[in-house]
Order: structure tokens, then sequence, then C-alpha cells
């Protein structure tokens, strides 16, 4: 199946300046595989080191998050869009005096 | 990479931030790119969706479906996200450990330090492309014309 990616502006830099890139794949784990294979640089910025997408990296397929779907599982329909889109945390990660850390 | 901010843009995160003291505040920054200065030319202030209130002292939270509001009503006016905007209270302006790891290259990420209810200390970082380190950028300050 193709599926167009829309590559956000910060992540351009690592796909050659495409704004859309179109891979051939039947899930949407397989899409950002795919994606990343050809662009290997961007894979530190959408997944950690475990190989899995980092937290704040959300993927959605047409409207839908895919969280909310089948995650990387969710099959994908010819012609469909995946978008990547931030969501933002941090913080000063000070309270009390100390810093919390992370276990 | 600097940012540059009208006055009535800085004025207005001031006040979203004092307001939101002592939790921490954020919000978008809407723009253009030119010449490598990312232009600020409006804002989407958010509220703090971190999960907990009671860490929201120390933790901000901007669900995606805030970004993808922002990245549509820029598109409408011809600009894009540049980056974001978030205040420590009573901590400096600067990025902790927790702040790299949620962030991404290119977007400016503006921090207020916000001490005792007044912000006091505006600082720009730019994450590297290798996610090591923020690299702290200029940030410009020009009157409502400029």
């Amino acid at each position: 199946m193709a599926v167009q990616i829309l590559i956000p502006t910060p992540l351009r830099a690592y796909t050659k300046g495409e704004k859309v890139v179109s891979v051939e794949a039947g899930t949407v784990g397989e899409a950002l595989r795919t994606l990343t294979e050809r662009y290997p640089e961007l894979r530190r910025h959408l997944f950690n080191e475990d190989g899995r997408l980092r937290s704040f990296v959300n993927v959605y397929l047409g409207d839908e998050d895919v969280r909310y779907l089948q995650g990387e599982e969710t099959p994908i329909a010819d012609g469909q869009t995946l978008s990547i889109v931030p969501s933002i945390a941090g913080g000063s990660g000070w309270r009390s005096g100390r810093w919390i850390t992370r276990p | 990479m600097a940012l540059r901010l009208r006055r009535e843009h800085a004025a207005q995160i001031q006040a979203h931030v004092e307001a939101g003291y002592p939790a921490e505040a954020c919000g978008i920054l809407l723009g253009r790119e030119v010449d490598g200065v990312k232009m600020v030319e409006g804002l989407h202030l958010v509220p703090n969706r971190w999960a907990n209130p009671e860490e929201q002292t120390h933790r901000f939270f901007i669900p995606p479906e805030e970004v993808r509001t922002a990245e549509a009503l820029a598109a409408r006016r011809g600009q894009e996200v540049l980056g974001f905007f978030h205040s420590h209270p009573d901590h400096p302006a600067r990025p902790s450990a927790f702040d790299r790891e949620h962030a991404w290259p290119w977007y400016a990420y503006l921090i207020i330090s916000v001490e005792g209810g007044r912000a006091v200390d505006w600082r720009v970082w730019q994450l590297t492309d290798d996610r090591s380190a923020f690299e702290e950028q200029g940030l410009e300050i020009v009157e409502d014309s400029g």
C-alpha cells in the first residue's frame, strides 16, 4: 500500500528537505521503519535506544492518533496519510531543593 | 539561529507565565523563519496539561492535538510552528535533562525563569542534531512595528 508520510518542519533536514515522503507499507510500523531505513538520520529523533517510538512522538493516520487504533500494528489502506506530531513535555524537574530523577 | 519576538507577544507571554505561577505555563510560537531568524508572528497559548496537578510546578505537557491545532492555525496564515515556550518557576531558564529527552532539533525552546511570580530571565535553546545538548540562541525583542 502506498502511504504518504508528512514530515514536520524540524525533521525535514533529515529527509533532504522533503515535506512528504511516499513509502510502500502495510502497517504504520512498517511505514516508519521504511522511512527511517531510507533516511537513517531520522531514526534517533523518532525512536529511542530500545527501538520504540519516543514517548513524545505521536503518529496520526488521517485524523486518528494510532495509539488509539492498533499502534504500530495499525493497518494502512492505499492512499492514506501519516502525520508525525510532537507532544511537548518538559520542565525544570526541580522540587524541594533536589532534582527529580527518573527511575 | 535567533528568535525574534515582538514586544506585544513578549507581553502576552509574560502575562501568561506570571499568571500561571507557581505552576509552569506553556505555549506555542507561530511565525516564519527568514534568513535563519525565527520571527514570531503569533502565539497559541495553552494550559499546562501535565496530568498530576501537584507536579505542575516542575513539569508541563502540551498534547499533540494542541500542536496539530497550532500547525493548522499557522498553515492558514502561511506560517509554521517555530517552537515552544514554558516557564521554570523559581528555577533558572536552562533546559533540564527531561526537556532534552522530549525535544527535536530546529525548534526554538524559549524558557522563562519566573521568580516569586515575576518573569526575570528569558533564554532560547535549540537541540543539537545528535540530541546530546541544547545550545543557547539569541533572543531579540523588537518594537511591534518591527
